[in-house]
């Protein structure tokens, strides 16, 4: 039942607005809204029935295992929320002077200089809203720094195949062409194919390490040669930070440019959605190029570099400073780690990718590159499976909501047939994993004895499998009365 | 201290399953010459409590003041149950609805707010947000020149918010479409169809047509819209949602309507925050929805009839079409929306239009009350919504300074944006002030410009 079906006129909640004031005489009548507002008209105890009930037709980390891949859905600690939701805090405008908000500004500035550590970057500045506004971000930084040396030869951006859709679309955005090379067997990138991709047309190269393969690309040290030698950059998406935290340092590995995505690593909370959060590091030579505004902080106190302190900066991406509640949350998700708790991160994240990649094996899945370690997530392909019984990887990911687990993400990467990309975070427990790991067992026993069973799946949820055809065919966009 | 429930016995257990002596061993494929390790800006871990300390001293440290500015964010009353839900885990911590029969408490509710922003805006069609308000405006341009075709110029008139023609400008300026400022009358502070005429006859790809305006006031929308449709223009209108409750909102304008609405979401149900998280909404006609970014929620049905919500036109999106797609982005803003859903529902179509119509009466109250101080008067004739520009008869930094000493933060200078106003402040009063704070406010005032 939507919320418009329990609406009823002039039922109203008085409690939560103001008295009616004097009728308006100043705003021209033509200026006036005519027609009426379909917003519900329920009691306060209506809406709150309602949505708590909506609630509870969600999976989420707080309910279910969610070993979604790429996605790093870890525990969202509490108190990040509670702390970056103090009065203080929720009541600060974003234009109120800089010195009414020392505090804030404080927690900001820790961050950038956490984050530079945390990458091995110059520089950071927090602005981005997500992660493909600071791809968008970075990629314009690539740009404005071969514009600013007269450099405008440089047309092209090379991805790999196995990438985040959001690489190829940015790198669109920002006015380049779109170079795709493939992957080898081992799932690293084709060293050959950069070879003849790279020249003097090429912008800078965009990379995930470890790789949505879920393994680390070993030859990067060669890769970073290769792009620099040819005149790119390097442009490094953060998506998988969480398989290296305290580990390994982009900044390292010979990137020029890197988006965090603190809403995996940092574990601010995914939100059904969003929002999300990507500062930007940059390096040395892109330093001039960084988005504003940036927490600074000089004479004992913290305060805002603008455009004016950098000319060439390559401007504004929000209309105040990014995400900032978001930035609370991951300021004090860093200071409960602390710097032993991160370097533990990776390792866990790792240990518990690699656990469960061996004991999904051992019971029959077919691992897509078994001879690599696992980084934070790893795949597994259906494809054999598929051809025995019929049953796909969308069907094995909405059994999966019937034994009361999120599915792993499906159909990513593009390049792996009938894949389930599994990404347990390090959050999760051996006892967690190893039901999992049952429960994935039955399910491949009952593709193989009940196939039409999994087909149908999922049974308990609140819906069956929705017509995805029928949505986008006959568009229902909006209640209408 | 991570939030790692490993045990000795686990780790033990789990090595010698995978075959390996020791954690370190898993890490074996990554060239010892590329590990760093050491975070040395990274303090030790705190615990809960001690973290708590810390970050209420910050808190402290900020205080707070009684707020007038606006400018684009905006101080309103918050029903209690609209983050007590928000942050329920199942909203907060689930992923975006890709698995949608996992998904539907998110899905019908995103549906809901589709609704809700439709029928605010008079369009018939909304998506299911975008980051802020600035950005949804940098998409509606980049989505009006894709779907004009010929023409890469659009119109923005000077009385757009800076930050979000800053932000326009960035975001499209590596997409070779050309930017062309209109400036505003003076005396009235609105843009007039006049400062149009050099660009009749001219390719235009769009409009853009903001209501209310940064100044806060009310531009002539009804000609502005029929002006960019008789110029083949799309017209997209920048609105503030609450004021829709009492204004015309864009679908009416003119004889034919908006053709894209865009705006920031913030002053329905989300706090100030120091800037965020907040977000935008978008939306269009029907015939443009196809050329929408962003994540769009459709109702149909399951195997057995029964009604539900999914993701839909998905082609569009960059995670199928990759560099074919409308936008690279792949998010929206959903616990904000959350908030905001919840907040239309518990506010209704009268709650709405009574704050809209108190924030309006408030301000015109302030506004009469500082006028009557000699020197000190509203720079602009034309009608306002909720804030105004005061032209003040001594230094505006002054005056901002000496109010914030009595813990008011009195408003916006407007002397980095406009520097051709003089001592201008811009100033927002909301339904949260009383009259106490009003009084407060002029009386500080009057002592500060004397």
């Amino acid at each position: 039942m939507l919320i418009f079906e329990h609406s009823r006129p002039e039922r109203r909640n008085y409690s939560q607005f103001p008295a009616s004031t004097a009728e308006i005489k100043d705003i021209p009548q033509k200026l006036v809204r005519k027609t009426p507002l379909l917003l519900p008209e329920v009691s306060e105890m209506d809406a709150v029935r309602h949505y708590t009930r909506l609630s509870q037709k969600n999976f989420s980390i707080d309910t279910e295992f969610y070993p979604l891949g790429s996605c790093t859905m870890k525990y969202n600690p509490r108190a990040c929320n509670s702390l970056a939701m103090l009065p203080q805090f929720l009541s600060r405008h974003p234009l109120a002077p800089e010195d009414t908000g020392q505090g804030y500004l404080a927690c900001m500035y820790e961050l950038q200089e956490i984050l530079m550590d945390v990458t091995g970057m110059t520089s950071v500045s927090l602005t981005p809203m997500a992660g493909a506004q600071g791809e968008l971000i970075g990629v314009a930084m690539i740009r404005a720094y071969h514009e600013s040396r007269g450099d405008n030869t440089r047309t092209e951006i090379i991805v790999p195949d196995a990438a985040h859709g959001t690489n190829p679309a940015t790198a669109v955005m920002c006015g380049y062409k779109v170079v795709e090379i493939s992957t080898d067997k081992e799932g690293d990138v084709d060293m050959d194919a950069l070879k003849a991709a790279v020249g003097p047309q090429t912008a800078g190269l965009m990379l995930t390490n470890p790789s949505t393969l879920g393994v680390f690309e070993k030859n990067i040290a060669e890769m970073s040669r290769i792009v620099h030698q040819a005149g790119g950059l390097l442009y490094y998406d953060g998506a998988n930070l969480n398989a290296i935290l305290g580990k390994v340092k982009p900044g390292d590995m010979g990137f020029d440019v890197i988006h965090i995505n603190l809403h995996k690593t940092f574990s601010t909370p995914h939100g059904g959605g969003g929002p999300g959060s990507a500062p930007v590091g940059v390096a040395k030579r892109l330093l001039p190029f960084i988005p504003v505004p940036v927490v600074a902080f000089k004479n004992g106190k913290y305060h805002w570099l603008t455009e004016k302190d950098i000319p060439q900066s390559i401007g504004r991406f929000s209309a105040h400073m990014g995400n900032s509640g978001v930035l609370l949350r991951a300021y004090v998700y860093a200071r409960l780690l602390g710097a032993e708790g991160m370097h533990r991160v990776a390792e866990f994240a790792t240990l518990n990718a690699n656990y469960l990649m061996t004991e999904l094996s051992k019971v029959g899945f077919e691992v897509a590159y078994p001879t690599r370690r696992a980084s934070h997530e790893f795949i597994v392909t259906l494809k054999d499976l598929k051809e025995k019984t019929g049953v796909t990887a969308m069907n094995v990911a909405k059994r999966l909501l019937d034994k009361g687990y999120h599915a792993p993400t499906t159909y990513f990467p593009l390049l792996v047939p009938e894949c389930l990309l599994i990404e347990p975070a390090e959050t999760e427990s051996k006892e967690t994993l190893d039901a999992f790991v049952l429960s994935m067992k039955e399910i491949l026993t009952e593709a193989h004895t009940q196939p039409e069973l999994v087909k149908g799946a999922p049974y308990t949820t609140c819906v069956r499998r929705l017509d995805d055809v029928k949505a986008a065919r006959e568009l229902d966009l909006a209640w209408k009365q | 201290m991570p939030f790692i429930p490993h045990t000795e016995e686990d780790i033990t257990a789990m090595l010698a399953s995978i075959g390996t002596n020791t954690i370190e061993d898993l890490f074996d494929e990554i060239p010892s010459t590329l590990k760093s390790g050491t975070l040395k800006q990274v303090a030790a871990g705190l615990n809960e409590m001690e973290t708590s300390r810390l970050m209420m001293e910050r808190a402290e440290t900020d205080g707070r003041y009684l707020n007038f500015i606006g400018a684009g964010a905006y101080e309103h009353h918050i029903p209690a149950a609209v983050w007590q839900i928000t942050t329920r885990g199942e909203f907060y911590s689930s992923y975006t609805p890709y698995q949608a029969e996992a998904s539907q408490g998110t899905l019908q509710l995103l549906y809901e707010y589709q609704s809700m922003m439709a029928s605010l805006t008079g369009m018939d069609v909304s998506n299911a947000s975008m980051y802020d308000g600035a950005s949804a405006l940098a998409e509606a341009v980049l989505m009006a020149v894709r779907s004009h075709r010929s023409s890469r110029k659009v119109l923005m008139p000077s009385t757009i918010h800076p930050v979000y023609r800053k932000v326009v400008n960035t975001i499209v300026k590596n997409q070779s479409i050309e930017i062309v400022e209109i400036p505003y009358c003076s005396e009235c502070g609105h843009i007039l169809l006049e400062s149009l005429a050099p660009y009749v006859g001219q390719d235009i790809a769009a409009l853009v047509i903001p209501q209310p305006n940064f100044f806060g006031v009310l531009e002539e929308v009804d000609a502005l819209t029929d002006w960019a449709y008789k110029n083949n223009a799309l017209a997209i209108g920048v609105v503030n949602p609450l004021a829709l409750a009492m204004l015309s909102p864009p679908g009416e304008w003119g004889s034919n309507g908006a053709d894209v609405a865009v705006g920031e979401g913030q002053p329905l149900g989300i706090p100030l925050s120091s800037g965020g998280p907040y977000f935008g909404f978008m939306a269009c006609k029907q015939k443009l929805v196809r050329q929408m970014p962003g994540r769009i929620i459709g109702r149909t049905t399951d195997m057995e009839g029964n009604s539900g919500f999914v993701l839909t036109l998905q082609a569009r999106e960059q995670h199928i079409r990759r560099s074919k797609a409308t936008s690279n982005i792949c998010t929206n803003q959903g616990l904000m929306v959350t908030a905001a859903t919840i907040y239309m529902a518990l506010l209704g179509p009268e709650g709405l239009r009574r704050i809209a119509e108190k924030s309006h009466a408030n301000t015109l109250a302030l506004i009469e009350e500082l006028e009557t101080f000699k020197g000190v008067k509203r720079a602009f004739s034309g009608p306002l919504f909720h804030e105004a520009v005061l032209t003040l008869p001594t230094s505006a930094d002054k005056v901002l300074h000496a109010l914030k000493a009595q813990g008011i933060i009195a408003g916006l200078n407007l002397k980095e944006y406009f520097p051709e106003l003089g001592n201008a402040v811009l100033l927002c009063v909301t339904e949260t002030k009383i009259p106490a704070d009003l009084k407060k406010y002029s009386k500080y005032f009057g002592h500060a410009i004397a």
